[in-house]
């Protein structure tokens, strides 16, 4: 597949570590465009990507043993991290370019299309899960659950349900990610019309955003109660700074990524996160946790994106950025192929998951639950991931060569999603 | 990574057969049920030779013949555990009670009671109506400080694990929530969660079960029960000096 860009009409840096030689520190124009080199795609956002839809996948099907595996196990940050400041770069690259364009007004109507689909998508998945609720709640009876019974008692009430679930106020386990993506998205026109024109500037206000979410507590309300459980006031930061890293910010912290001081921190940092969470497992071990840290450190935040799951992620970057460069030679590699197809079509891989993680617990539950059967459901879900994903580049490949259709060059380079 | 050792093991089919006899089928998620607190008051009423305990929280607690239900169960093996000390355990716990709500009902239940020890079971209302996690981590606080000040100990137990339920209610977050809170003010959590689960991945007891007979539920809770009864007594007799020099 040509991944080629040929008409690059901006100098998109998608890499956190250039190859090329350092760049003038101050921002590129943006209002001139400058014919540049052609920028090959960086697969490593892909490969990443892809990575995190399978942990996202594994983590959706509840008490999976395979869930073992993933990072949120071994760290603070897990792979909502990933996929937010991947989506985000990506994003930026993408309507970056159609603003500088085709002006803000065009970009901000696909940005803006781009968040219906996603509401689309999340309204499919939910009647999907309406669907598999219904039907667990009428085979659903044992004197010892008589409590937990309790929990289908909105099934009786579709009136609130259902436009509760429309105002994405109703949000079942495990549909959390796509109204968090809907938000960001929505806001993202007026953040990267200012991050072309004043890159510190928007990445200032971003974080300003997110400290006045902290300190004011600022978050959309749920139902039947609490707050949405990605706060996006919060989790904007990191989409934020995926932008902003992808339109010359990574660039710019080129030198810092690459010096033995900063990646020495980060190992620390990862070495200290692993020790903390391993106390979780082993609660005897949390008595060498001396008081004052864990006063200071817990809770760990997961909805307002905690500082210490933000650092975690960054302390990750950091590290796979000097274990894979961007020319890694196992990029090429057939055996990343099937994460990287599935990077190439998040939203559609990451809605499948949604559904094949339902399906799952379905399995789990009528057929067997044992833990043969939980192996066995993970690898035929992501076996069915990588399926429909090489499905859907075949497809596009296809498409795109009949003429006629419509380009797809944008998305294409964008790693077909935002 | 115990879990993950029995659960290798259990893949290999090496598990011993379901539910051969039920005080050894419960035994196998004994690891769940340990404790580094200690619990101060209980040591002194066994002492004292008469044991007081109140279970307060949602009605997960409840069957419907109560005397098979967990706590007429923790009472029993209590009772034949520690012989000579009068065991007493009543049960406050109401359906669909939430932590904040049985905060409200705490002052009037320590006075009448006066319990040595009080297990507070929380967390399934509040996942059900997806509650704030930080307002019940809160109020959990606001409710242990009540009952030391009252001067009982406090034992949590975090929700069942329900996995027809399991995509609807998010427990984990709430059993993580309960699992800091005691961390924080050193008093010890009945696993329930990990437990149970670990019975469903063990194939002891089949969870999925769709049934409206209670033989089931009733061996669940007679486990519960015993398993409860082993975590009181193991913590009642741990030395003093370990749980003290915890925060240095």
């Amino acid at each position: 597949m040509n991944r080629i860009l040929a008409k690059d009409t901006i100098s998109p840096q998608p890499v956190p570590v250039p190859a090329g030689p350092p760049r003038d520190p101050a921002r590129p124009p943006p209002a001139k465009p400058l014919p540049t080199a052609p920028a090959e795609r960086d697969l490593r956002l892909d490969l990443f990507r892809g990575l995190a839809l399978w942990l996202i996948f594994l983590d959706h099907i509840p008490s999976n043993v395979m869930s073992w595996i993933t990072i949120r196990n071994y760290g603070f940050s897990d792979a909502t991290e990933i996929f937010v400041f991947i989506s985000g770069y990506t994003a930026a690259f993408v309507y970056g370019r159609a603003m500088r364009e085709r002006g803000p007004i065009v970009a901000s109507a696909r940005i803006l299309k781009r968040a219906w689909q996603v509401y689309v998508a999340h309204i499919f998945l939910f009647v999907i899960y309406m669907a598999e609720i219904a039907y667990l709640s009428t085979s659903f009876e044992n004197p010892l659950y008589a409590e937990e019974m309790g929990i289908f008692d909105f099934l009786r009430q579709p009136d609130v349900t259902l436009l509760q679930a429309l105002l994405l106020k109703f949000k079942p386990a495990n549909m959390d990610v796509l109204p968090l993506y809907i938000m960001l998205l929505a806001g993202f026109a007026p953040f990267i019309w200012l991050l072309l024109r004043n890159p510190t500037g928007a990445l200032a206000a971003s974080a300003v955003v997110y400290i006045l979410a902290w300190n004011f507590d600022i978050n959309l309300p749920a139902y039947p109660g609490g707050t949405w459980v990605f706060n996006p006031f919060a989790w904007q930061l990191l989409f934020g700074f995926g932008a902003w890293c992808a339109l010359g910010g990574a660039e710019r912290l080129g030198a810092l990524i690459r010096s033995r001081w900063v990646l020495a921190i980060a190992i620390a940092y990862l070495v200290f996160a692993f020790a903390i969470v391993m106390t979780w497992y082993f609660p005897r071990y949390s008595t060498y946790v001396p008081r004052w840290l864990s006063d200071w450190m817990y809770p760990i935040d997961k909805t307002n994106l905690d500082v210490l799951r933000f650092a975690h992620f960054l302390a990750l970057a950091v590290v796979v950025a000097w274990l894979c460069p961007r020319d890694w030679p196992y990029l090429k590699s057939r055996w990343v192929r099937p994460a990287i197809l599935c990077g190439q079509h998040s939203l559609e891989i990451f809605c499948l998951g949604v559904f094949l993680a339902f399906a799952a617990h379905i399995a789990l539950q009528e057929i067997s639950a044992s833990v043969l059967m939980q192996v066995v459901v993970s690898v035929v879900g992501i076996v069915s991931m990588i399926g429909a994903a090489w499905l859907l580049s075949w497809y596009k490949q296809v498409e795109g060569r009949t003429p006629g259709s419509r380009s797809t060059s944008n998305a294409d380079l964008a790693g077909g999603e935002a | 990574m115990i879990r993950l050792v029995v659960v290798l093991a259990a893949l290999l089919g090496v598990a011993a057969p379901a539910a051969a006899a039920p005080d050894s089928a419960c035994e196998v998620a004994a690891q769940h049920a340990r404790t580094d607190f200690r619990l101060p008051q209980v040591a002194r009423a066994i002492a004292d030779k008469k044991l007081d305990i109140v279970v307060v929280g949602s009605a997960s607690s409840a069957l419907i013949d109560s005397k098979k239900a967990y706590p007429a169960r923790l009472e029993a093996k209590l009772a034949s555990k520690l012989p000579g000390v009068a065991v007493r355990v009543q049960t406050f716990a109401r359906p669909r009670e939430t932590a904040a709500e049985m905060d409200q009902a705490l002052p009037q239940i320590l006075a009448t009671a006066k319990p040595a020890l009080t297990i507070w079971q929380t967390g399934t209302v509040e996942a059900m109506r997806r509650v704030d996690a930080d307002d019940f981590s809160s109020t959990l606080e606001k409710g242990i400080e009540r009952i030391k000040a009252a001067g009982s100990d406090v034992m949590l137990i975090n929700p069942q694990y329900s996995p027809r339920t399991e995509l609807m209610m998010d427990a984990p977050q709430y059993a993580e929530a309960i699992r800091i809170v005691a961390l924080q003010h050193e008093i010890p959590v009945f696993d329930r969660f990990a437990i149970m689960r670990h019975w469903g991945e063990l194939g002891t007891f089949d969870l999925n079960e769709i049934t409206k007979k209670i033989d089931m539920a009733a061996k669940v809770h007679a486990c519960l029960g015993a398993l409860l009864a082993g975590m009181i007594v193991d913590s009642a007799n741990l030395p003093a000096e370990p749980a003290q020099g915890n925060n240095k």
